[in-house]
């Protein structure tokens, strides 16, 4: 078997790193990553807890800038996004991210999605509301609180709340939506629910997602990456990641022999 | 003893401590009412006070009580607000951070008496400032802004971090969603903090007997030229405050009613502080629903 396996998907990509390393303080978190991220496609990101595989998802929008020290390249749109010149507040508009907790704000439905659009720049009230309604049919919640958009978003169900936080992220018509392990908060029947969105919603975003549950990974993904002890060993199909790995490290974890 | 009986007896001490605590409560306040309220009445609220004669009232102290507590108020909650959010959102967690928090603990346990002592020395006798509601406002605010601050840094530490993040992904700067997400959720702990310091600025007399002074002059409240010594608006005219006339009433009041005045006076006094208190309440709820849509 291999080392490593790090596979260049051949679509056209929508985000690559080059030689990305994260440090917090002295603590190597990440070593130097490598990973092409198809565009329209899903890529899981596995591996056990502390792999780095959040660590690498939050340094793509750079929520790790006052935290950690990210060095090497992330390549978004042609251009070098870790680069202390970027706009992190315009960046963010183009690479969305949703949480592990569903964390809307403490506002109604609707203010939650237009908030952030009216700070950057869309005022116009029949505008904001029909993206209110597009990003709420998207995230498959407009039909259960079209008639009440003025209710409290902490009065939704925590899955209700996620979809919320999907349909907020959309709204500002991102390229990229990074999910951090959305679904570990919510119940069986929701997490089959959000599969099925993120699934739909490949048409239009680049998703990449970290997920603790291989079951998920394999069946919704197209990519999987690999991370273990901060550093990717596989990143190939993920057909072939769980079915025929080529490190014996995936192949281990995949089978459920550690992690 | 099995866990049953032990769990009984422990909640039965617990409810006799919240009665004794409730029951002291009642008492002062019963007290001062029965007391003050047969003494008080709608012309003693709006009538001068007397030095020497009998039947004088309080109106000018509870207006000097009032503005005074606006003023210093309009003084310390922005730098309050300012300084809580600062330490709760922003400052790094280094050595400094830790002394200035240190050092407003200190603050806020010194003795309301040498706060008004030192602004005494400080203001109205180095700077010349006088026995003024001006002085008066500053020692007030040296007294209640480092309990404010801190209540304030609380309320915005105990909101969720996971709220900053939300609005950090949406491309929102920090400083947006601290006002736009954060902020309305700590509406009601800011209003409580309000209305804790308002109540003891309003009962507080130690700190102001050397600042804003022992003495109301008469008021003309048809004069509202603030530059006027008999304005009320004036904040370089001394002015007695109701806690304080209670205080002096009690130690050299002069009058043949002054205990009568005096009961009067403290019954006005805690029924302003609850008045203040039921209003902030209300403002409160109202200001919070309005901000972050809950019904």
């Amino acid at each position: 078997m291999k080392e490593t396996n790090i596979v260049i998907p051949s679509q056209e990509i929508a985000l690559k790193t080059i030689d990305m390393t994260v440090n917090y303080g002295k603590v190597e978190a990440l070593h130097k990553t490598n990973l092409s991220f198809p565009k329209n496609q899903i890529s899981a990101l596995i591996g056990a807890s502390g792999s780095g595989k959040s660590t690498f998802l939050r340094s793509l929008n750079r929520m790790n800038d006052k935290v950690a020290t990210v060095n090497g390249q992330i390549i978004f749109d042609g251009i070098n996004i870790n680069n202390p010149k970027i706009n992190v507040y315009e960046l963010r508009k183009h690479i969305g991210m949703v949480f592990q907790m569903p964390n809307p704000f403490a506002k109604s439905i609707y203010d939650n999605i237009t908030y952030a659009l009216r700070y950057h720049g869309v005022k116009d009230k029949q505008k904001l509301d029909e993206i209110v309604e597009t990003s709420l049919k998207k995230a498959a919640l407009w039909d259960q609180v079209k008639d009440d958009l003025a209710k409290s978003a902490l009065d939704l169900s925590g899955g209700q709340q996620q979809r919320l936080c999907i349909a907020r992220a959309i709204a500002l018509k991102p390229e990229i939506l990074l999910l951090d392990e959305p679904t570990s908060a919510l119940d069986p029947i929701s997490t089959a629910k959000f599969e099925e969105t993120i699934m739909e919603l490949k048409e239009n975003y680049t998703i990449i997602m970290v997920t603790h549950n291989m079951q998920q990974a394999a069946r919704s993904s197209d990519y999987t990456a690999f991370f273990h002890l901060g550093k990717v060993y596989e990143f190939d199909q993920s057909s072939n990641i769980f079915q025929n790995p080529q490190v014996e490290l995936t192949q281990n974890y995949v089978e459920g022999r550690f992690g | 003893m099995n866990a049953k009986r032990i769990d009984k007896i422990a909640r039965y001490a617990i409810q006799t401590m919240v009665a004794i605590v409730a029951l002291i409560l009642l008492a002062l306040l019963s007290y001062i009412l029965i007391n003050g309220l047969p003494n008080a009445s709608i012309d003693f609220i709006f009538k001068p006070s007397e030095a020497i004669k009998a039947g004088g009232g309080i109106r000018d102290q509870l207006f000097n009580s009032i503005y005074l507590l606006v003023l210093s108020m309009v003084i310390s909650l922005p730098l309050a607000l300012g300084a809580g959010i600062y330490l709760a959102e922003f400052a790094p967690n280094n050595w400094l951070t830790r002394l200035v928090k240190t050092l407003i603990e200190i603050l806020s346990s010194l003795p309301s008496i040498v706060v008004g002592l030192f602004i005494y020395l400080l203001v109205v006798i180095k700077w010349q400032v006088g026995f003024s509601i001006l002085s008066g406002a500053i020692a007030l605010t040296v007294f209640n802004l480092p309990l404010l601050t801190s209540s304030i840094q609380n309320a915005f530490e105990a909101v969720d971090h996971k709220q900053l993040e939300a609005g950090l992904a949406l491309g929102m700067s920090p400083w947006k969603t601290i006002k736009g997400v954060i902020l309305p959720i700590t509406v009601p702990s800011v209003v409580m903090a309000i209305i804790l310091a308002s109540g003891r600025i309003f009962g507080e007399a130690a700190a102001l007997i050397y600042t804003s002074g022992q003495s109301a002059p008469r008021l003309d409240y048809g004069n509202l030229n603030p530059f006027s010594p008999t304005s009320p608006l004036n904040v370089m005219r001394p002015a007695e405050t109701l806690a304080v006339h209670i205080w002096k009433l009690n130690t050299e009041g002069l009058t043949a009613d002054s205990d009568a005045v005096s009961a009067a006076a403290s019954a006005v006094l805690i029924i302003v502080v609850l008045l203040f208190n039921l209003m902030a309440h209300y403002l409160g709820n109202k200001l919070e629903r309005k901000l972050t849509g809950k019904k």
